[in-house]
């Protein structure tokens, strides 16, 4: 099992379930270990789902987004499926201004996103 | 030490804050300032969306001035100016970089570049704040925020 610094992970029913370590996803040595643990954890859950939970994030940069978006291509292209969930509206306005919220699956919470990927 | 050589040069009443500071160019350096600004706004009355607005277009403009600006070179401060009061919050980034293009900035919301990792701070920037100017060579960013009345 690896040992994650900036993310947890737990398992419901085969889709890894991923909560941030960090309040506030701005520093640039953080993220880019952030990038790593979730790309690696793609690799490690081929062909799984992962739902991303935003509870304890309260900001993120557009550096953070662009890790997003490379999780979400990886995700796609070992034929995983991954969604978002508990963003709170700031965060969703900076999704709503990107357009992003057309790229990733964003659901109400964790419930919700569970039932989409059933 | 006089005021003119310090590279902080701050001042307060109870209206208003302002503070000027010179950053190196290193990633984070945006810390020197940030907290400091964003208590300042909570003191002054702002709301919580607001301060998270003007917190990541302060972010990216820093950090765009460290980055693609003085392309993180040693020698190169990054001079950032802040005022703060009830109903304007504004913020002036200057690097000594060769400057940008803002409109030159690919639009990252074209359905061929939404899913292109980068190039989304200055878009991000222009939403949340009221206004944003940049001098003509593009190494020197104005931001405001004004209060709804």
């Amino acid at each position: 099992m690896a040992q994650y610094r900036r993310i947890g992970v737990t398992n419901n029913n085969d889709v890894a379930i991923v909560s941030f370590n960090d309040k506030k996803i701005l520093d640039e040595a953080s993220i880019q270990e952030l990038g790593a643990e979730l790309f690696g954890l793609v690799e490690q859950h081929n062909m799984g789902d992962i739902l991303l939970n935003f509870t304890n994030v309260e900001f993120l940069s557009s550096a953070a987004l662009g890790k997003l978006i490379t999780l979400d291509r990886k995700v796609k292209a070992s034929k995983g499926r991954m969604k978002m969930c508990n963003i709170r509206p700031e965060i969703f306005e900076v999704f709503q201004i990107t357009k992003l919220n057309k790229v990733f699956d964003i659901r109400k919470d964790e419930a919700e996103a569970m039932t989409a990927f059933s | 030490m006089t005021e003119s050589q310090s590279p902080q040069n701050t001042s307060s009443d109870k209206s208003s804050w302002q503070k000027s500071i010179d950053l190196p160019s290193e990633r984070g350096a945006s810390r020197l300032i940030m907290d400091e600004l964003l208590d300042k706004l909570g003191e002054h009355g702002w709301a919580s969306a607001d301060i998270f607005s003007i917190h990541l277009a302060a972010e990216e403009a820093i950090v765009n001035a460290i980055v693609h600006g003085n392309k993180l070179s040693a020698d190169k401060k990054v001079h950032v100016e802040c005022f703060v009061s009830p109903t304007v919050a504004r913020i002036e980034i200057t690097d000594e970089g060769d400057g940008f293009k803002p409109n030159e900035v690919p639009d990252c919301t074209q359905d061929d570049r939404l899913e292109v990792p980068n190039g989304r701070g200055v878009m991000l920037i222009h939403n949340f704040m009221t206004r944003v100017e940049y001098n003509e060579k593009g190494n020197h960013v104005l931001m405001e925020k004004v209060q709804d009345a």
